[in-house]
């Protein structure tokens, strides 16, 4: 008789001990006398009474005990959750606590230690959703959930007093310009791509002679860094706008979003095309021979058979370019483009670390939600296909 | 009624069907055989126009097939491939709408003929109506795949090694189905495979095909009795060509008047397996009985025989 041996996670120990080892060596907040000098690093002891501190302290153990000694994933994720919502709730008290009432002037914002843990958190309530092997549907269901909370907390101002808050109190009406601004190019770009690279791709697919050629040339672009790229699309756009007055009144020129639109639009071809071929070439000849032995036109042989049996390649093609562009937008703010990428390059510009994360944070929570929902999505159109 | 006329097919420099004329007899099974590379998917391709003939023409019924749009043509035309191309996406049911959908049957009309071939086909429409293609076994594959080619009722059912893909004991099941199917709903049927007992087993006229050109086409008697050339001969096979004869007849046919005490034999068991059956009895006659139980008659060992000799 074989005796199960008791398992230890490995993932829920490395992250275990990486949080630790964080919360021992770094700060958990960071204060400042105001928004730009260097700031002085507080441990969370200093701050919180220390009933509140203990009570933390032992939260994050229990969390890690669950994530190193039991493989239930439904545990693990009410556990990682649990301690991500007592992090955020530590964060908040020792946010209000170290500012004196009504200053303004003052900041408090996550440590490196604060950051770490959140990372393993994060880590490890993916890992557990993984595991918990969820329909796509509840998936879905839980990431709005989460965007819920995440916006009632937010809304009810339970962290105004963290220095992230207190940037977008500062920019609010431009946040708003900024986010409309960001989807606008990504969207725009992406359907674009779509309109482009999917005959192109079906193009490829039937003359193979054009592969190469086509593949290789967006293999090319794509290894363009984007800075150049905008930068090699401002001069071309410009003389447009110049010699051309049509489209300077559609509001074209060497700076803006045209050129950030154009710059994303190329990057979005060969993640497409290539998706779109590989999934065309999935499809099994037999299928298709069958589809026309039956009497289908060949555009309903394209539209009915091998498109629809493709699509999840395809899909999985924009979800890449998807995810890939909402963080490339951010760089378009370099040459005027607008979206979250202002905050990113103006923080930057003066020094202040909480605007940056102004404009990274939402870059980084847009590009997870789209990736959570067309993953979902692929997943309920790859069912019952193979 | 097909007639192809001078048929041919050149890719390039080759040659891959040669100048074939044939005449295809209404409401029987023609099967034609060959090696592979020998042409004889190709031509059974250009019946339906999935290729176009470079010479030559098609006619079905008198009309010559390039007079409407091939999928218009296609559409009157059942098509089971050897894969069975069942939609991979699409039910059971919705596989076997494909034909009539695309005629624009009325949906309960369409209901109704998908039951009924779901029954012929031996699959309980409720448990396998709304499956998909990978719930199914690689035989039950194969049903769907020749009841989604008979859906819309043609007149002409073209089958491309239709059962290459089973293994032998589903294989015999499913050529007994298929000639079932022909006696119920008197299809034509053109069938092309490289196994020649298949072919005998399965045509009323067979047509032997090699580098592109029709050897030999007649009864598969003919074919044995009187092989027009030698690869002919070699391939009907000339060790066993005897029993393959006897195969080919059954009790009912040779039955005479009469009856036996010897061992009761089916009528529709061919000759083959009835001195197969007296062999292993030791006995030297049987009687053949019809289905509904009714005595045909008798045969002896000898008059067996003589059923084995080319004359």
């Amino acid at each position: 008789m074989s005796v199960r041996a008791y398992r230890i996670d490995r993932l829920g120990t490395l992250l275990s001990v990486l949080v630790a080892v964080a919360l021992i060596l770094l700060p958990f907040v960071v204060f400042k006398s105001n928004r730009i000098v260097p700031g002085e690093p507080k441990a969370l002891a200093a701050v919180l009474p220390t009933w509140a501190t203990i009570g933390f302290y032992a939260c994050v153990l229990g969390v890690a005990a669950v994530a190193i000694g039991l493989s239930s994933a439904r545990i693990r994720f009410v556990a990682s959750l649990a301690g991500i919502v007592a992090s955020a709730a530590a964060l908040a008290a020792a946010a209000d606590r170290l500012t004196p009432l009504g200053n303004k002037v003052v900041r408090v914002a996550p440590g490196a230690g604060f950051w770490v843990l959140l990372l393993g958190l994060g880590l490890l309530t993916t890992d557990a959703v993984a595991r918990m092997r969820l329909a796509p549907a509840a998936r879905v269901l839980l990431l709005v959930l989460v965007l819920f909370v995440a916006y009632t907390t937010l809304a009810d101002g339970i962290f105004d007093n963290l220095s992230i808050m207190r940037e977008y109190a500062v920019n609010a009406d431009r946040f708003a310009v900024e986010a409309r601004r960001h989807v606008g190019l990504v969207a725009g770009s992406l359907g674009l791509a779509v309109i482009v690279a999917l005959p192109l791709g079906i193009l490829c697919h039937r003359v193979p002679r054009l592969r190469p050629g086509v593949l290789g040339t967006l293999n090319l672009i794509q290894t363009i860094p984007s800075i150049a790229l905008f930068g090699i699309l401002m001069v071309p756009l410009g003389e447009l706008a110049t010699s051309v007055p049509l489209a300077a009144r559609l509001g074209i020129s060497g700076i803006g979003a045209a050129p950030a639109a154009t710059a994303l639009f190329l990057y979005s071809l060969l993640p497409i095309v290539a998706n779109t071929v590989a999934g065309l070439r999935r499809v099994s000849p037999a299928t298709v021979e069958a589809a026309r032995g039956m009497g289908m036109t060949p555009l309903q042989v394209l539209s009915a058979i091998e498109i629809v049996l493709a699509l999840p390649v395809i899909l999985t093609g924009i979800r890449i370019v998807l995810v890939q562009n909402i963080g490339l937008t951010t760089i378009a703010a370099l040459i005027g483009g607008g979206g979250f990428g202002t905050f990113v390059f103006q923080g930057i510009g003066q020094t202040a670390t909480d605007l940056v994360l102004l404009g990274a944070i939402p870059t980084v929570a847009l590009a997870f939600c789209a990736a959570v929902l067309l993953d979902a999505l692929i997943e309920v159109l790859d069912r019952g296909k193979r | 009624m097909i007639t192809l006329e001078n048929l041919t097919k050149r890719y390039g420099e080759a040659t891959v069907v040669d100048d074939v004329t044939l005449t295809i007899e209404r409401n029987s099974i023609t099967v034609i055989v060959g090696t592979s590379g020998s042409g004889k998917s190709t031509l059974l391709r250009m019946i339906n126009r999935l290729v176009e003939p470079t010479c030559g023409r098609v006619l079905i019924g008198g009309t010559d097939t390039t007079g409407e749009p091939a999928h218009l043509l296609r559409r009157r035309i059942g098509y089971a491939i050897q894969s069975h191309g069942l939609f991979p996406h699409r039910t059971v049911a919705e596989n076997i709408a494909v034909v009539p959908r695309l005629l624009g049957w009325e949906p309960a009309r369409t209901q109704g003929r998908v039951k009924e071939l779901l029954e012929i086909f031996q699959l309980d429409p409720a448990t396998f109506a709304d499956k998909f293609p990978h719930q199914l076994s690689g035989g039950q594959q194969q049903r769907v795949g020749v009841a989604r080619a008979l859906a819309a009722e043609p007149e002409v059912l073209l089958m491309d090694e239709p059962f290459g893909a089973l293994d032998p004991i589903i294989r015999t099941k499913a050529q007994e189905d298929l000639l079932n199917i022909q006696k119920r709903f008197n299809t034509t049927i053109v069938l092309v495979t490289h196994d020649i007992d298949e072919a005998f087993r399965l045509g009323n006229r067979v047509a032997v095909m090699s580098a592109g050109r029709v050897l030999q086409y007649g009864r598969p008697a003919e074919l044995l009795t009187q092989p027009a050339d030698p690869l002919v001969a070699r391939m009907t096979g000339v060790a066993d060509r005897a029993m393959k004869l006897l195969s080919l007849t059954t009790a009912a046919e040779a039955a005479r008047p009469g009856s036996s005490d010897g061992p009761a034999v089916a009528a529709s068991a061919s000759l083959r397996e009835v001195l197969s059956e007296l062999l292993w009895q030791g006995a030297a006659s049987a009687s053949v009985i019809e289905a509904d139980g009714s005595c045909k008659g008798y045969l002896t060992v000898e008059a067996i025989l003589s059923h084995g000799h080319p004359s």
